[in-house]
């Protein structure tokens, strides 16, 4: 049969399925990394957040009368629900997190591509206040396995230790005074480099915190690869970064009495999920700008308000209320960034001529 | 060789699939037993018929004279008898007068009395041009003695010759550089006694650098003042304005023509055609056309009598391969028109005839990704554009910048949930008129 249609008469092979395929696929480095660390317990976690995701999507299709499940995108939002969890958690607190995440914020506002909020962050804030303490129970990877304190992240521990009046300390001085461990691989690496082992821990996922979060090094490398397979562009996580390690270098000493320029860049980069967030959160296609200007305002303010919760609020992490923040703040971008138009002329210019 | 230069913004990389034809030489279409003449092959009002059912016509005889300042004549292709003048469907969906001619049985041998172009005016060879009845030929189809009238008090200091050929599939013009490049050398000095520019560049793409090369070649044992551009792969570079970017580094205003920044663009085949029409006052009355697509069984480059059926060059290019065949393609597939009749005519636009497999995707729904509005050439937002039409809102999607849209197809090509964002602007561009 030939059909008349509107040109374009061929399109690119990356669509919604084959892309968020890739997202998977760059996810699971540091799915494996979690299994690894921190035992078979881990992989039951983050099974059932995808099946639960998956469950929540195929119900609500049957209301709608349409099957979402071969885009993949509550699959992908199932895993990274999962990855946003300790791998101890009570497994019902992933089912309710998958269920709030693919029914309240995605479904109620029209499925894939209406939701204003990245479903999975959503998800996760939701049980995380919800559910605070089981939240915040880690337990130590299995390189540091006989350590007790290592239960603790990082992040955490260093922020309990400033405001109980450890000053004028790095994170390694605090860590170290706090008696935590670092592998001895670590400190074999650590003395060459001259970086601090907890830094060089943090960056390979000998840490305690969240499944899918903990190794920087397996993240990043699913980063680049969805950089490389176009999925995602550089602007966001490189601006999130950089704004973000910026205002760390520049203001981030100030809680522990150290005055300016003295803060940490490397170890606040590795820990709290932040390349989780930069490289597979905060570029959600949906929730984010859909010009690289207002790509590159996102990326600021995520950068922004991840420094300014982890160094003066509450909480020792901050990038998913960051990120929630501004994807809320997304349509506003979107409504007053516009691009240059090729050819573009000033109205005024041309009534001159 | 020179850098190699693109336009910086926007831009797709379709698979440019042009191995399927680039290595066949051209050859000549014998004569259909049936030529249906249009009489709207160009940008512009239709030409007027001014002959009859039952007249007879020599081969280069006027058929249909233009009707008005931006119009073109039409010349019979053949010596035969006119059997009808009838309403036809184009490729594009257009219905025009078209003459049906049928050919005598022996064709005239004519064309091969040299003129000598170089004692005449600039003003002669743009009238010789106009009688001829040239229009590019790289798909707009527009009148090419309006193109080269500069207006008082603009001046053209560039001449840009447009080898890109970016569309995938077609060689045409490709094939035409490789076994014309003297003729076409020729026809750019006459291009250049016409219009006196201080730069001539040939701008090609890097897929095609041995035709940039045996340009070179020619142009250096010739002396000629031109100069070959190669430019980096990307669509849509064959278009003017990102051409005229990656060439010379200016914008065309919004709105605004080449001329306004200095430059006139004419595409490769089309300078043949004006070689001929002053070399050998030959008018356009046939050109290369491309037949290719994976649904067809010996893809070649075909010199075609204008108004041969479709059908006539499929089976002169060994037929379909298929019994499938999803869709018949006039031009490249990026902004070539889709039809369905293999009765339908090729026209002195017609730059490929393409049969595909692979049936059309099923739109999905708008996720923001942003690629639309990264890889739009024009620096549009197609998603808001879009959104705005399909809402009923045409005065909204003007406001930004509808009407620059030249319906290239980066966004609807790039777009991952394939929303057929060029049909909604063609639309928008219709409606938006109306109010």
């Amino acid at each position: 049969m030939k059909t008349v249609s509107a040109s374009p008469h061929v399109h690119t092979s990356m669509d919604i399925r084959k892309s968020m395929l890739f997202v998977l696929i760059a996810l699971l480095p540091s799915c494996i990394w979690g299994v690894y660390a921190f035992g078979l317990r881990a992989l039951l976690v983050l099974a059932v957040s995808v099946a639960a995701s998956l469950l929540t999507e195929f119900l609500l299709g049957l209301i709608d009368k349409k099957n979402t499940l071969p885009d993949l995108s509550a699959a992908v939002t199932g895993l990274l629900i999962g990855m946003n969890m300790p791998p101890e958690i009570p497994l019902y607190i992933p089912v309710i997190a998958s269920f709030f995440a693919i029914f309240v914020v995605k479904w109620t506002f029209g499925g894939l591509g209406c939701n204003w909020m990245n479903p999975a962050l959503a998800g996760r804030v939701f049980v995380f206040f919800s559910f605070s303490s089981a939240m915040s129970t880690f337990t130590a990877p299995r390189a540091l396995r006989a350590d007790v304190l290592a239960s603790a992240t990082p992040l955490s521990a260093v922020k309990t230790a400033i405001s109980s009046g450890m000053q004028n300390m790095d994170y390694e001085g605090v860590l170290g005074q706090l008696g935590y461990t670092a592998t001895s691989f670590a400190q074999s690496i650590s003395g060459a480099l001259g970086i601090s082992p907890y830094t060089v821990d943090a960056f390979f996922g000998n840490i305690g915190g969240c499944i899918g979060e903990v190794s920087a090094l397996a993240l990043l490398i699913g980063g680049i690869f969805l950089i490389a397979t176009k999925v995602i562009t550089w602007h966001i996580p490189v601006v999130y970064l950089g704004s973000f390690s910026i205002l760390s270098w520049v203001f981030g000493g100030l809680r522990a009495g150290t005055g300016l320029f003295s803060g940490e860049i490397l170890m606040p980069l590795f820990t709290g999920g932040l390349m989780l967030g930069a490289f597979f959160m905060a570029t959600d296609w949906v929730t984010t700008p859909t010009t690289k200007k207002g790509e590159v305002i996102f990326a600021i303010g995520c950068g922004f308000f991840t420094f300014l919760i982890r160094y003066f609020g509450s909480l020792p992490e901050g990038v998913s209320l960051a990120i929630i923040l501004m994807n809320i703040l997304t349509p506003t971008i979107d409504r007053y960034v516009r691009v240059k138009k090729f050819g573009y002329v000033k109205p005024v210019k041309e009534a001159k001529k | 060789m020179l850098r190699i230069s693109t336009f910086r913004r926007g831009g797709v990389h379709p698979d440019d699939k042009k191995e399927l034809s680039r290595g066949s030489a051209v050859e000549t279409l014998p004569m259909p037993s049936k030529l249906v003449v249009p009489l709207s092959q160009h940008l512009g009002a239709p030409a007027k018929a001014v002959k009859a059912k039952g007249d007879t016509v020599v081969k280069g005889e006027k058929i249909g004279v233009a009707s008005s300042f931006v119009s073109a004549d039409v010349h019979s292709p053949c010596s035969g008898t006119i059997s009808d003048v009838t309403t036809v469907r184009l490729a594009n969906g257009a219905s025009c007068e078209a003459v049906v001619i049928t050919p005598d049985a022996v064709q005239p041998e004519m064309y091969n009395v040299r003129y000598d172009w170089k004692n005449e005016s600039p003003s002669a060879l743009l009238e010789t041009i106009k009688d001829m009845g040239i229009v590019g030929m790289g798909g707009a189809t527009f009148p090419v003695h309006v193109k080269l009238a500069v207006p008082e008090g603009k001046k053209a200091e560039y001449l840009v010759i447009n080898a890109v050929e970016c569309e995938p599939y077609l060689t045409s013009d490709y094939r035409s550089l490789m076994e014309r490049t003297d003729e076409t050398l020729e026809g750019i000095m006459i291009l250049d006694r016409i219009l006196s520019p201080e730069h001539i560049v040939i701008g090609i793409e890097a897929n095609k650098m041995d035709a940039a090369q045996l340009l070179e070649e020619h142009i250096k044992s010739h002396g000629y003042p031109v100069e070959v551009q190669p430019l980096k792969m990307k669509y849509p570079q064959g278009d003017e304005k990102q051409l005229l970017k990656a060439v010379t580094g200016r914008e065309v205003p919004s709105g605004k023509l080449p001329i306004d920044i200095g430059a006139v663009v004419c595409n490769a085949g089309t300078v043949y055609a004006v070689y001929e029409a002053c070399v050998f006052h030959k008018p356009l009355i046939e050109r290369i056309v491309t037949v290719s697509g994976e649904a067809v069984k010996n893809p070649k480059n075909i010199l075609s009598p204008v108004g041969a059926s479709a059908a006539d060059l499929l089976a002169f290019a060994g037929g379909y391969n298929t019994d499938n065949v999803d869709k018949l393609i006039s031009g490249g597939p990026m902004m070539g028109f889709a039809f369905a009749d293999e009765q339908c005519p090729v026209t002195k636009g017609t730059s490929g005839i393409l049969a595909l497999k692979g049936a059309d995707l099923e739109a999905g729904v708008c996720v923001s990704c942003g690629k639309c509005v990264a890889h739009c050439p024009m620096g549009l937002m197609p998603n808001r554009m879009f959104r705005n039409i399909k809402n009923g809102r045409y005065k909204e999607a003007l406001d930004l910048g509808l009407l620059d849209c030249k319906e290239c197809g980066c966004c609807a090509f790039i777009c991952p949930a394939h929303l057929p964002l060029v049909q909604g602007f063609k639309l928008g561009k219709k409606m938006g008129r109306k109010k």
